[in-house]
Parts: structure tokens; C-alpha cells; sequence
């Protein structure tokens, strides 16, 4: 039973990771599928701290009378993640606010009916 | 007009603490949880919570884009500065110990001035992604709507 | 957070898809509380739950779709979900059989506690002044990485400016009549 307890945070980080994976796959909005890459995100960053928590420890800044500190270099890690992902995110949007000026839509059908449809009209280019 | 008047009423009430509460993070990321990035954002929000109140045109004044465009640049040449710095004092780059006679003096100096540009880079990008995403969405309106094209935008 | 995500998955409006991707922000920020990870709750916190809930509100209304409309391709609906469906439990299999390999959970003994997180933990007061091991560690210990992630995010502003930047359309809008 204390190995179950032990790998709990592994399995909502699973569920989490998978869920996200899910929605990237299988929803055809892009908006969407963004908001599952942000879920895939946060999901690892809790891959990356849930084994860095000591019990009986405290947060990583140093103060006179405690001992146990959780571990700092994930922390640092995930600090740096999250900002990156908040960038990756602006841009897809960004990319996705062009697509939906350019083709009507953020749907993926339409839009690659939308690119075979055209295409189709101007000839296969070399 | 009731709603107007609780939301801006409450807004002014906030900002200016929203903005101290950044600067403090900044500031005090050596002492307690912070640095340069939680203010960088902090600062962003209480800018953005103006611009969803007040208008996009009322905070372009305060913080004009061409303002930010040289906020994002300057923060990442601090950075770069402080490295080369480190250089020119006889050190490698990046090195904080060689820019005072006290080590730790040193390290403190590094790590202040490099925080001040992470987070002066990331609240002027933040800032900044604001606009372009609501100045689009202004542009459409406007000439949807027949009218001249809006102003702003230096 | 499970049942918020699980939500997240089903709701077609992307407007509550939005909602929710801000509650389960929050919900995020005070787990990592829960797991003494201050700093990172803060950034989790402002960035998850304030400017990506801002981009993405921002997006949608320049995509004027509230709906992912569904309703239409029924007929593609139908077999889509099931392929997906079976490669994400798929991966999530293979990764359980992965974590069963991990150490467990706040095992004092496990490789991430042993090699350099002692010395920074030891030696930060007294090498760099600052009481606050992740920012000492994040600009001074590896404060090269920091430098990359701020050019990142310079980066990524310049991209979004390049994308999203009006000034030509806007020349040519006032050329028109």
C-alpha cells in the first residue's frame, strides 16, 4: 500500500500528460489543441517537482532553524519551462490569429479542405 | 453606467498596489519567493488590467510601443552588460564575484542587476503581446465599422 | 484538477475550454504550494492563470469562433475519436511501466537529492549573500540559462511583433478610400 501512496503523483501526472496528449491529437480546433499543449506543459512541471518535495522539508530559502529544504534545481527548471511555454504559447497564437485571417477558419478539416481545394484549382507545382 | 463606475472606481484603487506589489517581488527575490520574472508578469497585469478598463488608447499614452519595443531590447542588453562586465573586470563571462572587492558584494550586485533586466524584458513583452492581440482586434472593428482608421500605433 | 481537466476534455464552447484552463491553473499553483515549490507557484500562478488566460481570451475574439463547431463533419466525428483515444492510453501505459522504475515519492535516497543539489543548498548563503537558493541558483549558479530563457522570451516577442504587426495594412487601409 505505501508504494501506491508512493507513486500517486506519478499517476496524476500520467492522467495529466495523456489528457493532454488527447486533446492535441484528436480535437480539430487550433485553439484548442493549444490549450492541450499547455496542459501537456503543466503537467510535466509537475513531473519535474513532485519528486524534488522532501516531507518535513520547506521551501529552498534558507532560514535559520530548518534543515530539510526541497530540492531547488527543479524548481529553476520548471521556472525557466513555464516562461518558455508562455512564449511558444504567444506564438502559436499568433499563428493561429494569421491562419484564421487566411483561410475563414481554425478548424483543421476545413482548412486543409481549403488548401487541397486550392490546390487542386491551380495544378500540382513541381 | 453603474458598472462602469464600480469597475473603474476599483481599478484606480488597485493598480498602484498591483504595481508596488511588483516592484517589492522584484526586489525582495533574494529574500523570500520572487525575482525577476513573478514582477516582470506582475507588472504586465496591472498594465493590462489598466488597458481593460480605461481603453487601449489611455494606456498607449502612459506606454507608448515604440517605449516597449526598446523596453525589450534593453532588458536582454542589461543582461548581456552585466556578462560583459564580468569580462572587462577580469573575470569570464558572467562572472559575479569580480565586480566588487567583496565577493559577496559582488554576487549581490550581479544578481540584482541581472534580475532588473530579466524583468524589465519580460513585463515589456508581456505588455506588448497585449497589444498587438487587442490592437488587431480594434483594427478589425474599426474598418468593419466604415471608420477611419484608428489611432495609435506610433 | 482531475475533474476540471476531465471537463476541459468534453466541452465543445471554447470559451468555458478557456475558463476552465484558468481554474486548473490556480488549482496547479497551489499543488506546487502543497509541494513547497514557492517560486514556481508564483510564476504558475501570474503566467498561467493571468497571461495565458489573457492570450488566449485575446485569440479567440480575433478568431470569432465560441464554438468548435462540430456539428458539421459528422460523418468524420465518428471515427476520429477512437484512434486517439487508443494511442493516448497507449503512451500513458507505456509511461506507467516507465514510473514504476522511479524512485518514490519523497525518497530522501533518490539520485535527484545526492549529486549537486547539497552543495548549492550548502554553499549558497555563503557564496553569493542570498538567502534564496532558486534565485541564487537561477542567476548566478546557472544564470547562463537564465540568459537563453530571457532571449527566448525577446524571441518570442519579435515573432509575434512580426506576425501581428499592422503598420503596412494599416498604410494600405488609409491609401483606399
Amino acid at each position: 500500500m505505501s508504494t501506491l501512496a508512493g507513486y500517486f503523483s506519478y499517476a496524476v501526472t500520467i492522467f495529466l500528460l495523456v489528457a493532454g496528449l488527447y486533446i492535441i491529437i484528436a480535437q480539430g480546433n487550433l485553439i484548442k489543441k493549444l490549450v492541450g499543449l499547455s496542459l501537456l506543459q503543466t503537467s510535466v512541471y509537475l513531473l519535474y517537482i513532485a519528486p524534488g518535495k522532501l516531507v518535513g522539508g520547506t521551501a529552498p530559502i534558507i532560514a535559520p532553524g530548518q534543515q530539510i529544504y526541497a530540492n531547488p534545481l527543479p524548481h529553476v527548471l520548471i521556472l525557466t519551462a513555464i516562461v518558455v511555454g508562455v512564449a511558444t504559447l504567444a506564438l502559436g497564437l499568433a499563428l493561429a490569429v494569421r491562419i484564421h485571417e487566411a483561410y475563414g477558419s481554425i478548424e483543421e478539416e476545413e482548412i486543409l479542405e481549403k488548401d487541397n481545394a486550392s490546390e487542386d484549382a491551380e495544378g500540382v507545382r513541381a | 453606467m453603474n458598472r462602469q463606475l464600480v469597475l473603474r472606481v476599483i481599478a484606480k484603487l488597485l493598480i498602484p498596489f498591483i504595481l508596488l506589489f511588483a516592484l517589492y517581488v522584484q526586489f525582495h527575490g533574494d529574500f523570500g519567493p520572487g525575482g525577476g520574472f513573478q514582477a516582470g508578469v506582475s507588472f504586465a497585469a496591472a498594465l493590462i488590467l489598466y488597458a481593460l478598463i480605461f481603453g487601449l488608447a489611455a494606456v498607449r499614452r502612459q506606454v507608448s510601443d515604440m517605449l516597449l519595443e526598446r523596453l525589450i531590447a534593453a532588458g536582454v542588453l542589461l543582461y548581456g552588460g552585466v556578462g560583459i562586465a564580468g569580462m572587462l573586470l577580469g573575470g569570464n563571462f558572467l562572472d559575479y564575484f569580480v565586480l566588487d572587492a567583496d565577493p559577496v558584494i559582488g554576487q549581490h550586485r550581479g544578481i540584482f542587476w541581472v534580475e532588473a533586466g530579466v524583468g524589465i524584458t519580460v513585463s515589456a513583452v508581456m505588455l506588448k503581446l497585449f497589444y498587438l492581440f487587442a490592437d488587431r482586434a480594434d483594427r478589425r472593428q474599426g474598418a468593419a465599422a466604415g471608420l477611419n482608421a484608428p489611432e495609435g500605433g506610433a | 484538477m482531475v475533474v476540471a481537466v476531465v471537463a476541459m476534455v468534453r466541452r465543445r464552447n471554447l470559451f468555458a475550454v478557456i475558463v476552465l484552463f484558468g481554474v486548473y491553473s490556480f488549482l496547479m499553483a497551489t499543488v506546487l504550494v502543497a509541494f513547497d515549490a514557492v517560486d514556481v507557484a508564483m510564476t504558475e500562478a501570474a503566467v498561467g492563470a493571468g497571461i495565458s488566460t489573457v492570450l488566449f481570451l485575446g485569440a479567440l475574439h480575433l478568431c470569432k469562433s465560441e464554438v468548435a463547431t462540430f456539428a458539421k463533419p459528422r460523418k468524420h466525428r465518428a471515427r476520429r475519436p477512437l484512434l486517439p483515444l487508443v494511442l493516448a492510453v497507449g503512451t500513458g501505459a507505456l509511461l506507467v511501466y516507465g514510473s514504476l522504475g522511479l524512485p518514490a515519492f519523497s525518497d530522501p535516497q533518490a539520485p535527484i537529492h545526492v549529486h549537486v543539489a547539497p552543495r548549492y543548498l550548502n554553499e549558497a548563503l555563503r557564496e553569493t549573500g542570498v538567502p534564496n537558493v532558486v534565485t541564487a541558483v537561477l542567476a548566478s549558479y546557472r544564470g547562463y540559462d537564465t540568459f537563453g530563457e530571457v532571449t527566448v522570451v525577446f524571441t518570442a516577442g519579435i515573432g509575434v511583433i512580426a506576425l501581428l504587426r499592422r503598420r503596412k495594412q494599416w498604410k494600405e487601409m488609409g491609401k483606399k478610400p
